[in-house]
């Protein structure tokens, strides 16, 4: 029996995982995906969002304006690529000008620092890429940018070095509860008991609820499409470009990202479910359309992939963080859209603070190590450095993705280490091989022969992401 | 750091034959760097046969026509660096690649850029839907069937009909797999007339123009794709789209000359082209650094690709036994119905005849070339047809263009 047991892998289950292993206490995470990080949190606009914009007074706010230290501090002990580059929210004409206004004075209320209200000349000395037609703009320095899967990637490797323990392709299928705590059952037949249950289950956590006896909410999904931009795009701008937000979301951003492509995007439109992950043609000329309007010589010409996540919204407008009123041990996590990466850390935190209250108790486990090896150490050396890496580790040497430059060392050293890539997207997410703007043409085969290798499996059951996704279908 | 007289970048069909070509123009201590096991390039994967009828004279498969040149490689005791991929090249032509060995640095008096070129893929056709398994670029699949040994899929649209798409189709069909359709966005296909009849028509394999995959769909594998015909704006006329179950949507959609380290070089390029601006010896604007194959220019024949290459090679061994040419350079110019002229710039003091490489905007009928230079007609040439997928060669001898002032216009008009 584990001591915890969280639904659900993606950047705050991992996190959560992560935080409570800074305890003596056995805890797993069950993801009904082949990895961790295949929802919202490997499909979104990785900002570390200042803090401004969330309603005084409720737990975004909260939870946002604390998150963003703890968030620079995880990155940096996790290695997870990132970069205080600062935002700015801009304005068109007079009425977008008082929202400016109104924004800043809400940053105010939130407690936020480093911010500053610019006039269009001076938003263009800053980037001077923006529209003639900015008319004002809110300038928020403490705000970022960080790779969204690397960190739940790297939260949950670091979290199963400290213990903890992942189930994949674990889709919960039936929760049990009794005195001693919680069963749940997986859709292969499975079994898992806890004395805690963390619902972190993104999309799906009302179905998660539900399933617990304890369905209180329903989750709006939204999806969010984007355009990713070459590298050869990175330095459109330095800031992350806002527009003022609507009712539906933040509204189209043009920003580089922690890997130093550039990113347009995202739209917000209700759909189906959480699985609605098609783009649609009308959402990306409406990306284009008003990622243009920011900044008129973004090069759509450079575009190598579309995407589309889905965010967890609910109605309230808020995260739901709390224990289950009805049934004692069960804490949700749930509606956890946007800013929730940027709370991501202090959302674990108080997940672990509320499992407290709950009964669970907090000893310091003493092995504790924060700190994980940087996965793109290699890249990061000089020549010199790297010369004399490759003789001690020639597998460093082989390049296998050329556009980024990923070598067979840094693709075996993901097939190996915590959580380990199982699939050829996965392998993508952890060395970046297959990202570039070939998107894999070239290094694909090869990747799929080192996986072939590393896992034993044949060929024809190596996948793209698991599931049904086989890459090719059989032997000539 | 180590020193050789001319590093060649690249050790496909381009590659081979610069190295080779230099070699022969007295310029022994070249190199080939390349980062695969062994030479060869793409035709490793282009086992069809169709190589080498204009340059060797005899119709070969891919790998026969790449052992040709590694051969002559060989004969010639041209050092090979394989499994060594370049990282980074300096204007003062420093080579910096990486291999299994370490990392290497090599300054080379001439350097050959002969890296090739990259399929575009998927994403940069923002086409809607979801990301499953079985969506390709189609050398892609042909490399995972043809080296690897693997069927990728069994019932396949192709959308794009460029000469690998052609390929592929065929191939996928000897193989028993279904190809539905292939689905051309333009008005005309811009692969070669040979391969729509011998790939597509052979195999009773339908070809629609102006037509495109508007959606894709399938969660983990492609489970089929929405196709619908485009205007003449190629903009989607949503009354004719029209499903097909298909589990592999392979993409033969443009190749895009590979010229990272070029621009890392700082290397003029030219934005028609994809690849670096270079003069009749296929020397960029960077002096001692030469370009050729489909980093310089997308071709249609692989033999296209050698001749191209000799001419780069011979001019790295000039550069290297001779020098840098300075004089006066003519530049050449696309003129109406006329893509692109290569070589962009020619010496004024060239002795020897210049061949004008070009390509057409759109399919003609009968045309006639012209080639002038201010009022004046230096040349004039007539075909019975011109069309995008096939590039047309012009020969100007050099009484002609030593008459031209500074810039030479070639332009083509239909006849009736």
């Amino acid at each position: 029996m584990f001591d915890v047991a969280i639904i659900g892998a993606g950047v705050v289950g991992a996190l959560t995982a992560r935080e409570l292993t800074r305890y003596n206490l056995s805890c797993c995470l069950l993801e009904k995906e082949n990895d961790v990080a295949m929802g919202a949190s490997k499909a979104n606009s990785g900002i570390i969002h200042g803090g401004f914009d969330p309603e005084p007074g409720t737990l975004k706010a909260r939870l946002n304006k604390e998150g963003v230290p703890l968030l620079y501090k995880a990155a940096k002990e996790l290695h997870v690529p990132f970069k205080n580059n600062g935002s700015m929210v801009l304005a068109f004409g007079e009425e977008e000008n008082k929202v400016i206004d109104e924004l800043y004075e809400r940053g105010k209320k939130n407690g936020i620092d480093g911010m500053d209200i610019l006039s269009g000349a001076e938003a263009r000395r800053l980037e001077s890429n923006l529209s003639d037609k900015v008319t004002k703009a809110l300038l928020v320095t403490n705000a970022g940018i960080i790779c969204p899967y690397a960190l739940t990637i790297a939260a949950a490797g670091n979290a199963m070095d400290n213990g903890a323990k992942l189930f994949t392709n674990y889709e919960v299928a039936a929760i049990r509860t009794s005195d001693d705590g919680f069963t749940v059952s997986s859709a292969d037949g499975r079994e898992i008991t806890a004395r805690y249950l963390v619902n972190c289950a993104g999309g799906f956590a009302d179905k998660i609820a539900e399933m617990a006896g304890d369905k209180f909410f329903e989750i709006i999904p939204r999806a969010g499409e984007y355009m990713l931009l070459d590298k050869s795009e990175g330095d459109t701008v330095s800031h992350t470009i806002f527009q003022v937000p609507t009712k539906n979301g933040k509204g189209v951003l043009v920003t580089p990202t922690a890997d130093g492509n550039l990113l347009l995007g995202p739209t917000a439109e209700k759909v189906e479910s959480a699985e609605s992950t098609e783009t649609t043609a009308a959402g990306l000329d409406t990306v284009l359309k008003l990622s243009k309007k920011s900044v008129p010589s973004v090069n759509t010409r450079a575009v190598i992939t579309s995407f589309s996540g889905v965010r967890a919204s609910e109605k309230g407008g808020d995260f739901i963080i709390e224990a289950s009123q009805k049934v004692p041990g069960l804490i949700h996590a749930a509606a956890i859209d946007s800013p929730g990466l940027s709370s991501s850390v202090a959302i674990a935190e108080y997940i672990v603070e509320l499992l407290s209250r709950q009964g669970l108790a907090l000893s310091k486990n003493p092995d504790f190590n924060g700190e994980r090896a940087d996965t793109h150490a290699f890249k990061k050396m000089s020549d010199a450095q790297k010369d004399a890496y490759i003789k001690e580790h020639p597998a460093y040497g082989r390049i296998i993705c050329r556009c980024e430059k990923v070598s067979e060392g840094e693709i075996l050293d993901a097939l190996r280490r915590n959580p380990k890539a199982v699939d050829i997207d996965g392998v993508k997410r952890r060395t970046r091989s297959g990202m570039g703007r070939c998107q894999g043409g070239f290094c694909m085969p090869y990747v799929m022969k080192l996986i072939k290798e590393e896992t034993g499996k044949p060929m024809t059951e190596i996948t793209k992401k698991g599931g049904k996704s086989a890459a090719v279908i059989d032997r000539l | 750091m180590i020193e050789h007289d001319i590093v060649v970048i690249g050790g496909g069909p381009a590659g081979m034959a610069a190295a080779v070509a230099a070699y022969d123009s007295g310029a022994h201590d070249v190199c080939i760097l390349e980062r695969e096991e062994t030479l060869g390039g793409i035709l490793k994967q282009c086992i069809h046969n169709g190589f080498g009828l204009h340059k060797l004279g005899r119709e070969l498969t891919g790998p026969e026509y790449a052992a040709v040149y590694a051969e002559k490689v060989a004969e010639r005791g041209i050092r090979v660096y394989t499994e060594t991929m370049v990282t980074n090249l300096s204007p003062e032509r420093v080579v910096t690649a990486q291999s299994t060995k370490g990392i290497l640095k090599i300054k080379a008096k001439a350097v050959v850029l002969s890296m090739g070129c990259r399929e575009r893929p998927r994403g940069a056709l923002n086409t809607a839907g979801t990301r499953p398994a079985g969506v390709y670029s189609a050398g892609t699949a042909q490399k995972l069937m043809n080296c690897e040994g693997y069927l990728v899929g069994k019932r396949v649209v192709i959308l794009g009909s460029g000469d690998i798409g052609l390929i592929m189709a065929r191939r996928m069909s000897l193989e028993g797999a279904k190809v539905e359709a292939v689905c051309e966005l333009m008005p005309y296909s811009g692969g070669l007339k040979r391969n729509i009849v011998q790939c597509l028509e052979d195999f009773n394999i339908p070809l629609y123009l102006s037509t495109t995959v508007a959606e894709i769909h399938g969660k983990d594998r492609v489970e089929g794709v929405t196709v619908a015909k485009v205007d003449e704006n190629r903009n989607i006329l949503e009354s004719t789209k029209r499903y097909i179950p298909c589990d592999t949507l392979l993409l033969s959609v443009g190749l895009i000359p590979e010229n990272e380290l070029t621009k890392s070089a700082g290397i003029t390029m030219d934005r028609v082209t994809g690849g670096a601006l270079v003069d009749e010896n296929r020397e960029t604007e960077t002096a001692g650094i030469f370009a050729c194959g489909n980093v310089l220019q997308v071709h249609d024949l692989v033999d296209y690709v050698s001749d191209e290459a000799e001419i780069a090679g011979r001019g790295a061994a000039n550069f290297v036994l001779r020098g840098k040419r300075c004089g006066q350079t003519i530049k050449t110019k696309a003129g109406s119905g006329v893509r692109y002229v290569l070589p962009q710039r020619v010496n004024a003091d060239e002795e020897e005849e210049v061949a004008l490489f070009l390509r057409v905007t759109q399919p003609f009928s009968k045309v006639k070339y012209t080639v002038s230079s201010g009022d004046r007609v230096l040349m004039t040439a007539m075909r019975l047809k011109a069309a995008p997928g096939e590039m047309e060669k012009l020969i100007l001898k050099p009484e002609k263009f030593k008459s031209a002032a500074s810039e030479i216009t070639v332009s083509l008009e239909v006849m009736q």
